[in-house]
């Protein structure tokens, strides 16, 4: 760090230091807006090499999950690497790790509109974006672990000829209603922002096949006043069903662990530290996307430094808050007097698993405190490294959650020791390839900043000065002619 | 068929001037008023009128929330106490407690489909055609333009007088919209 700052980096830091609350960079006004965001869908010769190499990252990996998904429903279960005493493994580590990032999308579409943070507008959409592709992969995994996930549709509650329905006093079916409705609900979310800027694609694309397609999906909007006011009303009460949506997913997947009395998991602090790692995760996710996105599409001016500099410090607080869960897990487990409490809290410091506990410890708590320093978040790379330990971190914290505890329960002739398999591996490697591969498409395809938003954010920080000048043509006549009637 | 007119149309430049427009041709007398703004304008769907239609939406998805509440917990409570009662160890079957995160589910998704199905049907979306888009330059509406329409339908809306007041109002351009 005792290098020469470059000239973007003292660029960078005064815009973080500088008071100023304008999120939005450059010579704008909404068409340059519309322009900047819009053509990366209406252009598609905008998207050069990076995307071709992402995307062809993404197809790759895509087709080692198929592979894996494949492989597994025709062996069984069994070439994952779990069984008893272990039979959650890196399939429900996945499934925890991939819901947690959806969350940061949630949280700054609804939770940021409800506390009046307008400059979540420039990002949003994307992280609405991150979310359902982030939904997506998790849910692979509960429905791939059921083994027969053709007849998943058994978890529903619904009258059968098998006579029989869920249990709702499990916290396994809470999880299937909790993420089936965030899915639901966040698609619905998404969607609705996105119609207005869909019906504004459709308004400028001079090409009659895209007319059609983007005509359809924006549902014939168009813009009326009385139609922005409802829609203001409708997306304003979906963010505050999103907020403690959101809180009580999470919630319920740290229930799967929690109702049970399995030591290192009948704690109270779960449900907090698990949406908190959430948001950590997330925000961790939407910056190792955004940074090199907004370097690849010249968005520098509507997703700009204060941008990341405020995501690193939601990242940094929620990443104390998580610090704060290991530390109380610590303490209650040692002052507990339980002994199975207290031999599992030795176990994560000294037992078989201690490098996965350390390295938790190093990524999720002491790494990231690198970020108290403005330098480091002025600076991309940094912040993007820094964001990959965290990720790597929550990945590992779930890891310390699951097999530690479940290897090592009250009777130690059923202690086992588990290692994920190489399909595993696979999977997890091909669940990050449908991620990349969809957000990829998703940035090709559809706006990934909310064009509307940002002119509103614009409007508000520039007022009139958000219109273009006054090269206009003079005031055209009326089809009529305009008599000087009394 | 004969075109007949659906209305006349003014485009302007910015929020402020639209506003302004918007309440002056309220002022005016006309009561068929439209506008059409590419990011809402906060204040005009009041200027231009708002009836009791408009403001049903919240009573609409509170009561699908109650409904999806009420549901949720109803088939929890059916399913556990009347249709399949599981005895575990004695424990009472009407077990609430653990019955509040699905009911709790049910109440989110109801109420938020009923915000999205809500808002798209009292707008009467999806509607692929609407005569306002035959408006000269509409398709800026949506960028960076402001439209006000009045209607035809309009008791007081004739067009030479309304295109005459129209362009009193500072707008960019006047013109006929076909119905």
């Amino acid at each position: 760090m005792e290098t020469e700052l470059s000239q973007e980096e003292k660029k960078a830091l005064l815009q973080i230091a500088s008071p100023s609350q304008h999120f939005v960079e450059g010579e704008k006004n909404y068409e340059i807006v519309t322009e900047q965001i819009g053509s990366m869908v209406l252009n598609q010769k905008k998207h050069g090499i990076p995307w071709f190499v992402a995307f062809f990252i993404g197809f790759v990996l895509l087709n080692v999950l198929m592979a894996s998904v494949g492989w597994l429903l025709y062996k069984g279960v069994g070439v994952w690497g779990i069984n008893i005493p272990s039979a959650w493994g890196a399939d429900i580590i996945n499934f925890v790790w991939w819901i947690g990032i959806g969350h940061a999308g949630t949280l700054i579409s609804a939770i940021l509109l409800l506390a009046r943070q307008q400059w979540r507008n420039s990002i949003n959409r994307f992280a609405e974006a991150m979310t359902l592709f982030a939904v997506m992969c998790a849910g692979l995994y509960p429905l791939l672990h059921t083994g027969r996930p053709w007849v998943a549709y058994w978890l529903f509650p619904y009258p059968n000829i098998l006579g029989a329905w869920p249990q709702f006093r499990s916290p396994l079916l809470w999880d299937v209603f909790a993420v089936s409705t965030y899915m639901t609900v966040s698609a619905m979310f998404w969607f609705v922002g996105l119609v207005p800027d869909l019906a504004l694609l459709r308004d400028r694309t001079s090409n009659k096949v895209v007319r059609f397609i983007l005509g359809i999906a924006a549902l014939g909007w168009r813009g009326s006043a009385k139609h922005w006011y409802r829609y203001e009303i409708s997306y304003l009460i979906l963010a505050g069903l999103s907020a403690p949506l959101v809180l009580s997913v999470h919630t319920i997947v740290s229930f799967d662990f929690a109702v049970s009395q399995i030591p290192g998991w009948h704690t109270t602090i779960f449900p907090p530290y698990f949406v908190a790692g959430a948001v950590y995760a997330g925000f961790a996710m939407v910056l190792i996307l955004m940074i090199p996105i907004r370097a690849w599409y010249n968005l520098k001016d509507l997703i700009t430094m204060k941008h990341i500099d405020w995501m690193a410090k939601i990242m940094l607080t929620t990443g104390l808050i998580v610090f704060y869960g290991y530390i109380m897990e610590n303490f209650i487990g040692l002052y507990s007097g339980n002994k199975y409490e207290m031999a599992i809290v030795y176990n994560r410091w000294c037992g078989p698993y201690r490098v996965a506990y350390w390295g938790l410890i190093f990524c999720n708590g002491l790494a990231p405190q690198i970020l108290w320093f403005p330098k480091v978040r002025a600076n991309v790379k940094w912040l993007w490294a820094s964001s990959l330990v965290v990720s790597i971190g929550m990945w590992l914290e779930r890891y310390v959650i699951i097999p530690v505890s479940l290897t090592r329960d009250f009777l130690p002739s059923s202690w086992g020791y588990y290692t994920p398999s190489f399909w595993d591996w696979a999977m997890f490697l091909g669940t990050i390839g449908l991620f990349t591969f969809l957000i990829f498409l998703f940035t090709r395809f559809l706006p990934i900043i909310n064009i509307f938003e940002v002119k509103d954010l614009l409007h508000r920080e520039r007022g009139h000065h958000a219109h273009d000048g006054d090269n206009e043509q003079p005031l055209e006549q009326a089809k009529v002619p305009v008599l000087a009637e009394k | 068929m004969a075109s007949t007119i659906y209305g006349m149309v003014a485009e302007f430049k910015s929020e402020s001037q639209i506003l302004n427009a918007a309440k002056k041709t309220k002022a005016e007398g006309y009561n068929r008023v439209e506008a059409y703004t590419p990011l809402p304008v906060h204040g005009l769907a009041e200027i231009i009128g708002l009836d009791i239609k408009d403001t049903l939406l919240p009573w609409i998805i509170f009561l699908a929330g109650v409904a999806g509440l009420v549901g949720g917990f109803g088939m929890e409570w059916w399913v556990s106490v009347i249709e399949y009662p599981l005895n575990v160890g004695g424990r009472p079957l009407l077990s609430w407690v653990q019955f509040i995160p699905v009911a709790y589910e049910c109440t989110i998704l109801a109420a938020a489909g009923a915000a999205v199905v809500g808002m798209f049907a009292l707008n009467g979306l999806p509607r692929p055609h609407h005569p306002i888009f035959n408006a000269k330059r509409f398709e800026r509406a949506s960028n960076d333009r402001f439209f006000l329409c009045i209607e035809a339908a309009d008791a007081k809306f004739d067009s030479k007088r309304t295109a005459a007041f129209l362009s009193t109002l500072d707008a960019l351009s006047v013109s006929e919209v076909e119905d």
